[in-house]
């Protein structure tokens, strides 16, 4: 993985191109993190994976946090690889949430889909999409994919309250008839 | 890809297969357009197993977290025990000592001969050779001995803990694994002469099912699938991670990329992983099995009647559990499926914040329209064989 040096570089030819993409660097737990702006993060993973020198050409994962309370709010993960280099580079886009931010209560954060650059980014941004509610546009057929079509609500953010449904059984029939 | 002639039938049917099928490798369902026996488009829907594990996590501490990640992937529990320990053993910089390292490695290992089996004995029985299914068994019963000897349980065995493992091999555990590494090459040359000479099992797997390397790695393809088609990617070749760089062992690749090679790849991936066992049992470092960390690791049993300390160390661990401070780690492993990566976000508290696991069958299946389109249906039942997905891991 580059080494600090190696990310400022990094982070200085993309500002080149791109002024204002990069909005953080870092490193933690032996692992270069590059924090990008959301509008920008598209053609920012374009010239990782393209420009000679670079060459991330493979998408390890790609997923999703919530760092409630913290704004911006949710974080896309991609954990970006080179195999020739074996060199793993994290960019994180950092979302904020437009509900929180006086608009609807129903508006939804949204990010460039990467399945243009990477195929494999097409289920697990479904997934994102699924757990987070956050909308990648562009994305071919972005759907739920693990729940049902009907499910409402985005399961995994913070704030979205671990419950059950009442089962029946013989103890409890009469409550729950 | 099959040619239709103008006499037959053109009309494309749609056709549900799943989600409960046998040859759908566990609750799979597969929207099939079909012209005649001709696969034209296919998807796979999914998620109906999904017990909504990485929800489950952040709701308890740490420790609590290992049995709800080895139940994703029902087949490969110690690699995600693995993927998940070593995650917040990065975060909390907990290096763990020399035995625990060889003994995961011995387990991941044997995990992985036994996750393999069962892929064979599954695969054969979708393709004709019912038999299979009975011999891997036997090999994975011997298996499932072993991990019952030292661990106490056959599946879920809950054996690596944060900081090394919860209990060193028993006597007698030794002479066991030697058995069972000195058989297991003999067992896979049997397996090897019960298909290698079957017409119809070469005639089913032979150039079916190709996808070219290019497309595999734009997939996100990973594990014996890539080698299959000629890429020699193995995470634990290409990371230095637990004790994998002390081993001499090789990674098998194929040419064609075709179910053929697919198989020929699982099946001497069972040979090196032995190898790699022995060679991990013949170095077994002495010393202790975790790490000697008493804010995360439990004291030993002997010493709570008589050490006040270990004591309430062991009280704070077990109903608050220790805490992490803030940061997020991404690990990455080579399961027998390919890259199981572990993502875990730590916020200060006792509990994590975030656990998300990149499962090597959900993102493999992304590669399962291009490695049936133009083939026919039962052909398809092969690829998915070969595939290997195991849906707790897909649904999660």
């Amino acid at each position: 993985m580059p080494d600090a040096p190696g990310l400022e570089l990094i982070r200085g030819e993309i500002e080149q191109d791109h002024p204002g993409a990069v909005l953080d660097t870092g490193f933690a737990q032996e692992r270069a993190v590059l924090v990008v702006d959301s509008a920008q993060v598209l053609p920012v993973l374009r010239w990782l994976r393209d420009s000679p020198g670079h060459e991330y050409r493979f998408l390890s994962s790609l997923h999703a946090a919530d760092y409630l309370p913290a704004s911006p709010r949710f974080a896309i993960h991609y954990e970006l690889l080179n195999r020739d280099r074996v060199e793993r580079l994290r960019v994180k886009a950092l979302l904020a949430d437009p509900s929180s931010a006086g608009g609807a209560t129903e508006a939804l954060p949204e990010v460039d889909s990467c399945v243009e650059l990477f195929p494999t980014a097409d289920f697990q941004e479904r997934e994102v999409f699924d757990f987070f509610g956050i909308v990648f546009r562009g994305h071919p057929d972005l759907t739920r994919i693990l729940l049902p079509e009907d499910y409402v609500g985005w399961p995994q953010r913070r704030d979205f309250p671990v419950g059950g449904e009442p089962v029946t059984f013989t103890h409890s029939e009469r409550r729950y008839g | 890809m099959a040619e239709l002639t103008a006499d037959r039938t053109t009309e494309v049917m749609t056709v549900n297969i799943g989600p409960h099928h046998p040859a759908t490798h566990g609750v799979l369902r597969l929207v099939v357009d079909l012209e005649g026996e001709v696969v034209r488009d296919l998807e796979p829907v999914i998620g109906y197993v999904h017990t909504g594990i990485e929800k489950s996590c952040e709701n308890h501490p740490y420790w609590k977290v290992i049995p709800f990640v080895e139940r994703m992937d029902y087949l490969s529990y110690f690699f995600q025990m693995e993927a998940y320990c070593g995650a917040v053993e990065r975060l909390i910089e907990l290096e763990i000592p020399p035995r625990a390292k060889y003994l995961r490695t011995i387990f991941l290992e044997l995990n992985r001969i036994h996750s393999h089996l069962v892929w064979l004995g599954t695969t054969g029985l979708d393709l004709g050779a019912i038999s299979m299914l009975w011999y891997c068994f036997r090999e994975r019963d011997k298996i499932l001995d072993l991990f019952e000897m030292a661990a106490g349980q056959r599946m879920h065995t809950r054996y690596f803990q944060v900081g090394g493992v919860i209990e060193d091999i028993p006597l007698g555990f030794e002479k066991k694994l030697r058995e069972f590494i000195a058989d297991m090459p003999v067992r896979v040359a049997q397996y090897e002469a019960l298909l290698d000479r079957n017409e119809i099992f070469l005639s089913r797997t032979k150039n079916v099912g190709i996808v070219s390397r290019e497309r595999l790695l734009e997939l996100g393809v990973t594990g014996p699938l890539l080698r299959a088609a000629g890429e020699p990617w193995d995470l634990r070749k290409a990371f230095d991670y637990l004790s994998y760089s002390d081993f001499d062992f090789k990674i098998p690749v194929g040419t064609v990329g075709d179910n053929y090679d697919r198989y020929r790849v699982r099946l001497a991936e069972m040979v090196e992983s032995t190898r790699i066992v022995e060679q991990a049992l013949d170095g077994l470092p002495e010393g202790p099995h975790i790490a000697d960390d008493r804010k995360y690791v439990l004291p030993p049993r002997s010493e709570l009647p008589v050490s006040m300390e270990a004591l309430i160390h062991h009280f704070k661990l077990v109903t608050e559990g220790y805490r992490v401070g803030p940061g997020e780690v991404y690990y990455a492993i080579e399961s027998p499926r390919g890259e199981l990566g572990c993502f875990v976000l730590a916020d200060g508290s006792s509990k994590p914040a975030r656990v998300h696991f990149r499962d090597p069958s959900f993102v493999n299946l992304q590669a399962f329209r291009d490695m049936s389109v133009g083939s026919y249906i039962a052909d398809m039942i092969a690829s998915l064989g070969m595939l290997d997905p195991i849906l707790g891991g897909v649904d999660r």
